[in-house]
């Protein structure tokens, strides 16, 4: 009787360990180029990796059975785990790897070496070579200098609260870029910033945005992955805006838009090219006049004021009329006092992330935002 | 300013709670489940599902208290009865429940709540006690999973003190031989306590997926199944301390955030660190002083062979 349990326990266990694994897809053979993703987290996280995988499938649907698509989920960030996903996807015919995480960087460069029939593209890194590597990544300023504008034309208390993760350059970019957008239309407005030191953990997320709300903050933005926030700006009645993806199912009331990553357009770009022969490894860096960064669409809880305002800005950003990063006839200064953009200049995207020169990449919160 | 960080305080606390209740009666009974991340998980999507699809937030309390009962049975199945290393086992009920949780979760991550489930989350204020300064707001205007928490732990710390279900509970914890040599039923008080632990547990999870934030995401719980087995030790298998334990700790991993609001920097993993270094601290104090009380129950973590008496 116990041997018998014991076999129907281990079972059970055994197929519940299976079901929940999402493996490669397997299909027919066709003559169509097949592109291979590897995601960091499941591809239906509800952040990130979905966002990607959002792209996957607008490919899909651009190039139907032109392209054949083939994905790995929840791959560590560790280099043998990295090399498995990307061989195993070789093998089922994948000459292009989509690799969508920081973290599969290194690993993602030695195949590169190796495998120099095959085309690599990294997300978010900043290796890349001159025959079969590229990375990309994109200008996230951009829309969060116009949910910036949104939330310095919503608040009535002139305080804005922001849940970030982490105190890394691409966060305190967006961080300056949203306390620049709302500073535009409200000189008063001052930013509060907590760090959950996490991607993602909604209750700790939640925590936070409660207590940027008990400090006075009538609008949260966030730059992490969960809808904590959000939920704690409707509970106050106060507003939020999102990230990664449109998500105002949420909390309706509280939600007034978010900036937000559309891959597909740069996965349709680049396999376009490369079904043309004009690919050449580069390192993209998508704007809002690409499509591959947007702001999601504004929702009912923003003023028409706003909206309009919002329109305007973006069709100049769009233009290439205005650099989100620029000062006009006066230094913008960081938060320390030091200079961050002298009178009269821009930052390009070099200088924000400190590309040709390491010192020069944004560390340090622009004046009106505070926090550690 | 303080009354609202005690308000979100008592809320943190309260998965934590559930959690440490639960992995409490399971110890009594001389079994160290390690799965309470994984029961959490399970009750957590479970509850949310049902609660997404019927709207009713109790029928959504009850799946969560099944799926971390479920959970909890299969630990007790392989432990008590098949006698397997409990070590082993728990952790990997962690693991079966966390990807049980984001295989289930994986049709509705993202979705919000129904509107039916926030009636969990409304604020009861409770007549009379209500109006005791300064502790009356912290303590009841809370949501009415808060209330049942406080009545669980009398309930439990009666039980294990005042009864004689109580009192044969922790001597099949401390000695099972011994125990079941004067006529207690092992295997029966072994099974009930880890299901019905396992069931608080379930309760702890969902409290995340349905009070705490309303909206299915991947690994709610993210961790605090552990701070749960650390609180155990904490509070020295004790219930009125483990509800001490649990608002400090509920407190602690929101402090940082709120000095951070306040302008005051304090690094987030030092506050993570904390539950387990303050554990460590106390197992030293314990074992120097050596309570006979204090200490966990003898026959933790041991499997019981009636053959081998």
């Amino acid at each position: 009787m116990k041997r018998i349990l014991a076999v129907l326990m281990v079972l059970v266990l055994v197929m519940g360990a299976f079901a929940g694994c999402g493996g490669a897809t397997e299909e027919e053979e066709t003559d169509a180029l097949t592109v291979g993703f590897i995601y960091v987290g499941p591809a239906s996280d509800g952040g990130f990796s979905e966002a990607q995988d959002n792209g996957r499938q607008a490919l899909e649907d651009h190039f139907k059975e032109k392209v054949k698509t083939l994905k790995v989920e929840s791959v560590a960030e560790e280099s043998q785990a990295v090399k498995n996903a990307a061989i195993n996807l070789m093998d089922q015919g994948a000459t292009v790897i989509v690799a969508t995480s920081f973290g599969f960087m290194n690993p993602i460069e030695e195949l590169a070496k190796e495998y120099t029939d095959i085309k690599f593209l990294h997300f978010s890194g900043n290796k890349m070579n001159d025959t079969n590597f590229g990375n990309y990544f994109g200008a996230m300023e951009q829309p969060r200098y116009l949910s910036g504008i949104i939330a310095g034309m919503t608040t009535k208390s002139n305080k804005l609260g922001y849940v970030a993760a982490f105190p890394y350059t691409e966060l305190i970019i967006g961080i300056n870029a949203f306390t620049l957008g709302a500073q535009s239309v409200n000189p008063d407005v001052e930013v509060k910033v907590i760090y959950t030191q996490n991607w993602h953990d909604p209750a700790q997320e939640k925590a936070a945005a409660e207590a940027l709300l008990d400090q006075g903050c009538d609008v949260i933005a966030q730059h992490c992955d969960t809808a904590g926030p959000q939920i704690a700006a409707e509970t106050a009645n106060a507003f939020a805006i999102g990230y990664n993806m449109d998500s105002s199912s949420a909390a309706p009331g509280a939600y007034l838009t978010a900036p937000v990553w559309n891959h597909g357009a740069y996965y349709i770009e680049q396999i376009q090219k490369i079904m043309d022969g004009t690919w050449a490894p580069e390192s993209y860096y998508g704007t809002m006049a690409d499509g591959y960064v947007q702001l999601a669409p504004m929702t009912e809880n923003v003023s028409a004021e706003a909206k309009a305002k919002v329109e305007e800005v973006q069709a100049k950003i769009e233009s290439g009329e205005f650099n989100v990063f620029s000062a006009g006839d006066k230094d913008v200064l960081y938060n320390d006092g030091s200079v961050m953009i002298p009178a009269g200049t821009s930052l390009d995207r070099d200088a924000i992330w400190g590309i040709s020169n390491p010192d020069s990449a944004m560390v340090t919160l622009v004046k009106g935002a505070t926090g550690q | 300013m303080m009354v609202s960080f005690l308000i979100a305080a008592v809320g943190a606390a309260m998965p934590l709670l559930y959690a440490t209740m639960g992995e409490l009666i399971t110890e009594k009974a001389g079994n160290l489940n390690l799965g309470v991340e994984g029961m959490m998980l399970m009750g957590a999507v479970m509850g949310f599902s049902v609660g997404l699809h019927t709207g009713n937030p109790y029928l959504a309390l009850l799946a969560s208290l099944i799926a971390g009962a479920i959970g909890a049975a299969i630990y007790a199945v392989l432990t008590v009865s098949l006698m397997s290393n409990q070590v082993v086992t728990g952790l990997t009920l962690t693991i079966f429940g966390t990807g049980f949780s984001s295989f289930v979760g994986e049709g509705f991550m993202g979705t919000a709540a129904p509107a039916g489930i926030k009636a969990l989350s409304t604020k009861i204020a409770i007549p009379g006690l209500y109006q005791i300064p300064v502790l009356g707001p912290i303590l009841f205007h809370q949501d009415i999973l808060v209330y049942t928490g406080y009545i669980m732990v009398i309930i439990v710390a009666i039980y294990l003190n005042k009864t004689k279900m109580g009192l044969n509970l922790r001597a099949v914890g401390e000695n099972a031989a011994a125990a079941d040599a004067s006529g207690i039923n092992v295997s029966f008080y072994k099974y009930a306590h880890i299901i019905v632990g396992g069931a608080m547990c379930g309760l702890g999870g969902a409290y995340m997926s349905l009070v705490t934030v309303p909206v299915w995401q991947a690994n709610v719980v993210a961790g605090r199944g552990w701070i749960a087995v650390a609180l155990v030790i904490f509070a020295s298998w004790k219930p009125w301390k483990a509800l001490v334990g649990a608002f400090v700790f509920g407190g602690l991993n929101i402090l940082g955030l709120r000095l951070q609001s306040m302008g005051i920097h304090i690094s987030q993993y030092l506050v993570d660190m904390l539950p387990y270094a303050a554990t460590i601290l106390i197992v030293i104090i314990s074992t120097r002083k050596n309570r006979k009380e204090d200490m966990n129950p003898a026959d933790l973590g041991v499997s019981y062979f009636r053959e081998e008496r």
